[in-house]
């Protein structure tokens, strides 16, 4: 049921550049790099129990790695601006992490706000370096070598472009299910339910974290590269703590406790907002009431809607 | 007889107050040793110094001849000493086989396989299962732990501590919240399980003066942070006086039994 349920979705996604408008297609590539990041977001919410506040900051490295690489550094090819973008998000990860993972709960998110806001601050402030508050061109990257000249920018986005990410989405989700399903997935479940039992069992806790954290700091920074090249533009607003917030709300949409919550949340958020967005200007007062209504009557998200309604199904 | 645990003159202070003053006791290959006393005697301050926990302000703690003074407990399990709680300490949403594995896997040191299946690993498997049949536990290796009886969750938090392998085991009253009727099967299951895992010596610490007689090779009372009597149990058990400031009346006709 699972498997068809993933099948089904992947050909739906496959063939919607030739059947949908391409303003629907672009609204796809960023659920695409949501999906991306909250794998890794979910990694460290979901599965060890730590819940961070400011990984926006992670999503905007890879955005003003993208647009440094591209604009300042002339790196064009997309292969070099992920890993460069996704390493850069590492290695400012490191030093919040050793910090953040030392607390749990309210404290951890707190000093993961704390963080981001001070990345924020960096961003709007320093504007020799990055360029303020209109930041950063992103230039259109090549893929594989291929910089796709003849297409335009819209062309370029909806066709390889789309197709890459969606490549890229997948063979992520691969690597973050075989993450979570391995001895090491078992022993961040074990700290997430009892961090002190665990330690009894020779867990080590505060590493563990750290890993988890780098981890989703990569994922984070990866779909922060695609939110950019997909605007063609990195600016602070993406470092904002409210962006960090967006990525807590499409978990909870998705629901935190599955694996396919956060990927669902993604795109359910996008296509939400978009909708509510062109229907009203009250459209963060009505995201807003759907996430209390989620919290309060559907605490495991949107797939634990489907699973009840499956259920039912079954039973009738 | 090596001892296999020792303390010399541990003293742990906690500002002006005295937790442990000048405690030396030594474990041996094949003891069981009690620690009881009564509440604010210095157990739970004990115990967190012979699991490495809490640093001495004074004296020395070795577990195989090495100082263990603070190293903590991850480093401790991988020594080989291993710890139960008096509370039961599981992981709810895991299930049995999930619960016993964590504990197999740092053992074993498999933790930092990212990429590997948990589930195929037969080694990892036949492991789960063999310590889950010894506490009995092998028909519900799939249950989540949080949906176990009282009884059972402990028997799992103390089968995952056995996951580990250790040659010391340490318990903190294993039968507080069991009923009656359950505490002496546990007891000779764990009792018989740490025999048959290699098991070299296990800590008690227990109030149940009932388990404490049955059970031990030796007993150490604490008071107000110092030894006052460490003696097999017949020999504890004849002494009215280390009774009465051990446990109070409560154990007035145990020792006319005993």
């Amino acid at each position: 049921m699972k498997l068809a349920f993933i099948v089904a979705t992947l050909l739906v996604l496959l063939a919607l550049p030739s059947v949908a408008q391409p303003y629907y297609v672009t609204l796809v590539l960023p659920a695409f790099a949501y999906a991306i990041a909250l794998l890794g977001f979910n990694l460290l919410f979901g599965y060890t129990g730590l819940l961070s506040f400011g990984h926006a900051l992670f999503v905007a490295i890879g955005a003003y790695g993208a647009a440094v690489l591209s604009s300042k550094l002339g790196v064009r090819s997309f292969e070099l601006v992920l890993l460069l973008s996704g390493l850069a998000a590492v290695a400012a990860a490191v030093p919040v992490a050793l910090l953040s993972v030392r607390y749990v709960r309210i404290f951890f998110g707190i000093l993961t706000l704390a963080f981001g806001m001070l990345f924020h601050s960096f961003l709007f402030k320093f504007y020799d370096l990055t360029g303020g508050d209109t930041g950063i061109r992103v230039l259109r990257p090549s893929l594989f070598g291929n910089g796709y000249e003849a297409l335009d920018k819209t062309a370029f986005l909806v066709g390889p472009f789309y197709y890459y990410c969606l490549a890229l989405l997948v063979a992520l989700a691969i690597a973050m299910w075989r993450i979570v399903h391995s001895p090491f997935g078992l022993h961040l479940a074990a700290i997430r339910e009892n961090p002190r039992k665990a330690e009894y069992l020779g867990v080590r806790v505060r590493f563990f974290r750290l890993i988890a954290f780098l981890i989703s700091a990569f994922y984070c920074a990866v779909g922060g590269t695609i939110l950019a090249i997909n605007t063609g533009q990195a600016d602070p607003e993406l470092a904002y703590w409210t962006h960090s917030g967006e990525l807590v709300f499409m978990t909870v949409l998705g629901g935190f406790a599955s694996f396919f919550g956060p990927l669902i949340g993604a795109f359910a958020f996008i296509f939400l907002k978009s909708e509510l967005m062109g229907a009203t200007q009250y459209w963060r007062f009505w995201l807003g009431a759907i996430l209390v209504l989620i919290v309060v009557l559907f605490p495991r998200g949107l797939v634990g809607i489907g699973q009840a309604l499956w259920t039912k199904v079954r039973r009738a | 007889m090596t001892a296999l645990i020792a303390t010399e003159g541990v003293s742990r202070s906690y500002g002006a107050f005295v937790a442990l003053d000048g405690v030396s006791l030594s474990i041996a290959e094949g003891e069981l040793v009690s620690i009881v006393g009564p509440n604010g005697a210095g157990k739970t301050t004990l115990v967190n110094v012979l699991t490495g926990l809490l640093e001495p302000t004074a004296g020395v703690v070795r577990f195989k001849g090495e100082d263990i003074a603070g190293i903590g407990p991850v480093r401790l399990a991988r020594r080989g000493m291993a710890r139960a709680f008096q509370l039961v300490h599981i992981f709810p949403a895991l299930t049995v086989a999930e619960s016993i594995a964590v504990a197999v896997i740092s053992q074993t040191g498999r933790s930092l396989r990212l990429f590997a299946c948990a589930k195929k690993d037969a080694a990892l498997r036949a492991r789960v299962r063999e310590v889950a049949a010894i506490f009995g536990l092998e028909a519900k290796l799939d249950s989540e732990a949080r949906l176990l009886s009282q009884g059972e969750k402990k028997l799992l938090d103390i089968a995952s501590a056995f996951a580990l392998s250790p040659e010391v085991i340490l318990l903190d009253e294993p039968t507080s919240g069991v009923s009656s009727g359950d505490k002496h099967g546990i007891m000779r299951n764990v009792i018989d399980a740490a025999g048959r895992a290699g098991v070299k010596a296990i800590i008690l610490v227990e109030h149940d003066m009932d388990l404490v007689a049955e059970y031990s090779s030796r007993i150490v009372a604490l008071t107000a942070g110092k030894v006052l009597a460490d003696r097999p149990p017949a020999a504890f058990f004849s002494d009215p006086e280390i009774i009465a400031a051990v446990v109070g009346k409560r154990v007035g006709k145990l020792a006319q039994g005993a």
